[in-house]
């Protein structure tokens, strides 16, 4: 981790290891808070603070917390943090607070939180865990921003809650729905992986053999004509 | 009782809590990849819902009597993470058999939110102690059934379609979980 620049470490968390599209950790508060860009930004908020303070504290007390007790110890460090965001947001914004709900106090079982302490703080510097927490936070609110951002739009035809696309299109509910949750998450997870891949491997899996119609195909010249095979 | 038989339904169906509510996703999507491993721990988080919220739900009424109720997250958390390793410690010496088939799921179960919420979900709502574990056991039975519903679908995807390279892992059970869930909410208006 040494040689690791302090830029990297911060821009880590945006597309390389993602926490919900990469790592695929902290799926919960994704799929319900991003109902809307204004609450997914405030889950994103929240998370990245708390994030951010638990990284600094377990980094400090790295060296004094014992390696059988450490889960429990982390556990109670995060939970004071997310304590005192829960009253934060129920002091100065309490239409945030009721619009994620349960999901506020289950920041505490986030596993970008507790995977992050396990992964990074528990081994680097406190500078170093900060900028990890900073990156991590950041990259978890733009994705729920974006998702947020295309449920709002295709589910209620707003954005931020200013009417866009409503005005030349009648808007489809689902997406603000479960359904439309899961979809739009395993939508941009999927483009995320096309762009991150070596696109010249992508049709390598394909061929007559792992064909799901090879039965009923005679001889691959339908794919052929495709240029699906070579 | 048609009243504990309605609580126990509607958790099942129309608030399934991983496709309705989303709570208890990652493991969903993590340890759904075969048959057994998805009994086990939807059989493993019933057990323990109902256990926590027996043992959450009074205390939360001795917080509120001494006024710190605020403290419900911090209390909680560390209230279940410590039954969790107790059963686990009791299992061990005592439930051979049991411990070899639930065992391996118990350390993970701390840091499921689906735990957590419910204990919480129980005391927002306002249940009595007996709706409350009703609740709970309800709320683990709906996991254990989408649990063994997707293990079923994932069995057949890996075995027996082509998918392109970018769907491939978690997208695709992503994408099955939205269709899952689009047949859950036909259920939606049973209770209304």
């Amino acid at each position: 981790m040494e040689n690791k620049s302090k830029l990297s470490i911060l821009t880590n968390g945006l597309i390389k290891e993602n926490p919900v599209l990469v790592l695929v950790l902290g799926t919960c508060p994704t799929l319900a808070t991003s109902t809307s860009v204004v609450n997914g930004f405030g889950m994103g908020v929240s998370a990245t603070a708390v994030l951010i303070c638990s990284n600094i504290v377990i980094s400090l007390l790295r060296k004094v917390i014992p390696d059988n007790v450490r889960i429990p110890c982390y556990i109670t460090v995060i939970a004071g943090f997310v304590t005192i965001v829960q009253l934060i947001v129920k002091a100065f914004a309490p239409a945030l607070d009721k619009s994620l709900g349960l999901y506020l106090p289950l920041i505490v079982v986030n596993c970008i939180i507790l995977g992050r302490a396990e992964m990074f703080a528990n081994k680097n510097s406190v500078i170093d865990s900060a900028l990890d927490g900073i990156g991590m936070g950041i990259g978890f609110t733009i994705t729920l921003v974006v998702m947020g951002s295309l449920r709002e739009l295709i589910g209620a035809g707003t954005w931020c809650g200013v009417p866009v696309l409503s005005r030349i299109m009648p808007s489809m509910s689902i997406m603000t729905l479960v359904p439309g949750g899961f979809a739009v998450y395993a939508i941009v997870m999927a483009f995320v992986h096309y762009i991150t891949t070596d696109k010249s491997t992508i049709r390598d899996s394909f061929g007559c053999s792992d064909c799901a119609m090879q039965d009923d195909c005679v001889d691959g010249s339908g794919c052929a004509s495709k240029g699906e095979v070579a | 009782m048609a009243k504990y038989v309605t609580i126990i339904i509607s958790m099942v169906l129309v608030s399934n809590y991983p496709l309705a509510q989303f709570l208890g996703i990652c493991p969903f999507l993590g340890v759904s990849k075969d048959m057994d491993s998805a009994k086990g721990m939807g059989m493993a988080v019933t057990f323990v819902m109902v256990l926590a919220t027996a043992v959450t739900w009074p205390i939360q009424q001795i917080l509120n009597s001494q006024g710190i109720g605020y403290l419900q997250t911090v209390v909680f958390i560390l209230v279940i993470a410590a039954l969790v390793q107790l059963i686990e410690m009791f299992m061990k010496k005592n439930m051979v058999g049991l411990y070899k088939s639930l065992g391996v799921f118990l350390p993970l179960i701390t840091t499921n939110c689906a735990v957590l919420g419910v204990c919480i979900s129980n005391i927002d709502s306002g249940l009595n102690y007996p709706e409350s574990l009703f609740n709970a056991f309800g709320a683990g039975i709906g996991f254990l059934f989408a649990m063994v519903l997707m293990a079923g679908v994932r069995g057949k995807l890996v075995d027996q379609s082509r998918i392109p390279k970018s769907w491939q892992g978690v997208p695709i059970v992503l994408l099955t979980a939205a269709i899952m869930a689009l047949s859950f909410m036909g259920f939606g208006g049973m209770f209304s």
